[in-house]
């Protein structure tokens, strides 16, 4: 995939591209080491499903949003919400389960939840969050601000009938919602040839509800940048949903248990190949805006971030037994037993 | 007081909060321009317009998901149903989503909102529209389920859920709508977890809800004139369940029968018999009998359709049985 809008044109500034660039090692660098405890320590428990490989959307859409927009996204969640700004260390946290977590120790990893940061959750049912995202658009809109709401998703959720029912409410009464399919090729093993009678997903939107449309290379930060800037101003300005497909792709298996046996190892090695981290480093040097001195001291600033959230994650408390009635309700919780 | 019907008594109700509270808004099938399938939005959409009265497509599953994403965002939504067979389309939403979103983000995000609906067996209907939910969703930790069975306690009960920090899910039956009783004006709350005792009695305890409280009140009227003195208990609030107005009356009659329009395998009544007989089994003179509905889908055929439901005689028998009363 060409690297056409970053190359071509820069669309931030210097200190804009090295915060996403170390944003996007953050990310990377918090799954590698959490990947070690899940495998080596027995640490982490329950489905982990990184997002290796898939950086840019998030970072690239995500920064351009305002500090009022709302984020929310599916169960591949730990790279919008530290894109979104959640600390490693909440993240970490939460992975080990514990009570400092950023949700509390009750999410793990399918369900990280910032409410100060507008981050409304990693949610585990495929396509079942899409509607929450209109819903967010719908309040945004009752109370006439200008905010918006973005929703990632795979391209294995386009399938659920709950997203065409979605979509359709948010193209009819124009709801601000930015919808970002992140297509990486395969719904769990099941590759979009298997599974899509459409594959070019942006028709699903375009043609059936009359949503503006964009397929793009996700992995390109700046191009994803440029179109989820270009669709928040559409939201903001009253005109409705906008739905980018962008296309990237994932190192790793569907989850930490998969070892991806169903692609073909030259398409994993082309990808590594292009790696779409490497591929900003680069370009950001062309432009005479980071050396190698500086990439090397970010990339040891975000190793000795990621070792210290392990400290933290490892050193804070367990939960109570008792928290297990804690946070049902808002109303005083009467267990029926 | 003022004499209403069931469905002006959720019609005043649901007015009142939406004046009340700029971020209460009606959304669902035919609530706005339509007044409602059965009538129960009425004259809102005149009265609030089209921000807060919304038609939605028929789309149970996303204008749910739409209702749960704005409240947990700050507005407070009341989602109606067409009927409540409907939201078998919406339950991922209701389960996966509302009941757990505060739970799964530590306390973050709460759902004020309210799923409310017609339900239950009304003429012929026969199985897609007949459904009765209660047991299924008063499983749910997250949720709360009410079911009120007069004018009055549907007025105050809905005000009590519109208020409430979290989802409920408020089931109205549907032959209910045009009954009429007295209905206290304004502020009027009916708090959420609180039975009531309809009619005190000394021999057995009848706890029933919704709709099947008719019958069961007729029935204890035929057993009072057989000599047999039953008191009646209106749960309204199904989750949470008011075990201590159930415990103090069996302390006081020692036996009891459950009467529920839903299924009887794992329906409420098996839930709340094991409840009580793990609590008050001593205070027992009589193992705890249910009535509920035949374990069949429901037909379309209006003889079979009645023989499914609890009736006068289905109760009356059942007392006999708990009271070891020979007819």
């Amino acid at each position: 995939m060409a690297q056409t809008q970053t190359e071509a044109k820069p669309i931030v500034n210097r200190t804009q591209a090295q915060v996403w660039l170390r944003q996007m090692l953050l990310i990377r660098r918090f799954e590698e080491r959490a990947e070690m405890l899940y495998q080596k320590g027995n640490k982490i428990g329950g489905f982990f499903h990184q997002y290796s490989g898939q950086e840019p959307v998030a970072v690239g859409s995500i920064g351009v949003l305002r500090e009022d927009d709302y984020v929310i996204t599916a169960y591949r969640d730990h790279g919008h919400a530290l894109a979104r700004g959640m600390s490693a260390r909440a993240g970490m946290a939460e992975l080990l389960g514990k009570v400092t977590g950023c949700s509390r120790g009750k999410g793990g990893s399918m369900h990280f939840f910032d409410a100060e940061k507008g981050f409304l959750g990693g949610h585990a049912i495929v396509g079942s969050h899409i509607a929450l995202a209109a819903g967010v658009a719908f309040a945004m809109k009752y109370r006439g601000e200008d905010r918006v709401c973005i929703c990632y998703f795979g391209d294995g959720a386009i399938n659920q009938g709950s997203v065409h029912e979605a979509m359709n409410m948010a193209a009819l009464w124009k709801l601000p919602v930015i919808y970002v399919v992140e297509n990486n090729m395969y719904a769990m093993g099941t590759s979009l040839e298997r599974s899509s009678a459409v594959v070019d997903l942006r028709l699903r939107g375009a043609t059936a509800y009359g949503i503006p449309g964009f397929t793009i290379n996700g992995n390109d930060i700046e191009l994803m940048a440029k179109t989820t800037r270009e669709a928040a101003a559409r939201a903001r300005a009253g005109e409705g949903p906008t739905f980018i497909e962008a296309q990237t792709y994932r190192y790793k298996g569907h989850s930490i248990s998969d070892p991806g046996k169903y692609r073909h190892r030259d398409e994993l090695d082309n990808a590594v190949k292009n790696d779409p981290i490497v591929v900003y480093e680069n370009i950001l040097k062309q432009r005479g805006w980071i050396d190698d001195a500086a990439i090397e001291k970010m990339r040891q600033d975000v190793k000795a971030e990621v070792e210290e959230a392990i400290e933290f994650a490892e050193q804070s408390e367990q939960p109570p037994l008792s928290d297990l009635y804690e946070d049902i309700t808002v109303a005083p919780f009467i267990p029926q037993e | 007081m003022a004499v209403l019907s069931f469905r002006e008594a959720l019609n005043q109700a649901m007015t009142e909060e939406m004046e009340r509270d700029d971020r209460v808004f009606l959304m669902g099938e035919e609530v706005a321009q339509y007044d409602g399938a059965y009538k129960v939005s009425q004259g809102m959409l005149k009265h609030f317009g089209a921000r807060r009265v919304i038609d939605t497509p028929i789309s149970e599953e996303g204008f749910a998901g739409i209702g749960i994403g704005a409240a947990m965002v700050g507005l407070r939504p009341i989602i109606e149903f067409m009927t409540f067979s409907f939201s078998l389309v919406a339950i991922d939403q209701i389960v996966n989503n509302a009941a757990n979103m505060r739970y799964m983000s530590g306390g973050q995000f709460s759902v004020p909102i309210v799923f409310r609906g017609s339900s239950g067996m009304a003429g012929s209907l026969a199985a897609t529209h007949s459904h009765r939910l209660e047991a299924w969703y008063a499983q749910i930790p997250g949720l709360m389920v009410l079911m009120p069975a007069t004018p009055a306690d549907a007025k105050g009960l809905l005000k009590a859920a519109i208020r409430c920090d979290d989802p409920v899910v408020f089931i109205e039956h549907e032959v209910l709508y045009p009954d009429r009783g007295e209905v206290p004006e304004g502020e009027h709350l009916v708090p959420i977890g609180k039975a009531e005792i309809k009619r005190p009695g000394n021999d057995v305890t009848l706890i029933t809800y919704s709709r099947s409280l008719k019958v069961t009140m007729a029935a204890a009227e035929k057993l009072a004139e057989e000599g047999v003195d039953a008191e009646v208990i209106d749960l309204r609030s199904i989750r949470p369940l008011d075990m201590d107005t159930l415990i103090n009356s069996i302390v006081k009659t020692h036996r009891a029968v459950i009467v529920e329009e839903d299924w009887p395998y794992c329906g409420l009544g098996a839930g709340i018999s094991d409840r009580i007989t793990r609590t008050i089994f001593d205070e027992l003179d009589a193992p705890i009998l249910r009535v509920a509905s035949k374990d069949a889908p429901i037909p379309y055929n209006k003889a079979m359709e009645q023989s499914m439901l609890p009736s006068v005689q289905r109760v009356v028998e059942a007392v006999n049985g708990v009271v070891y009363r020979e007819v």
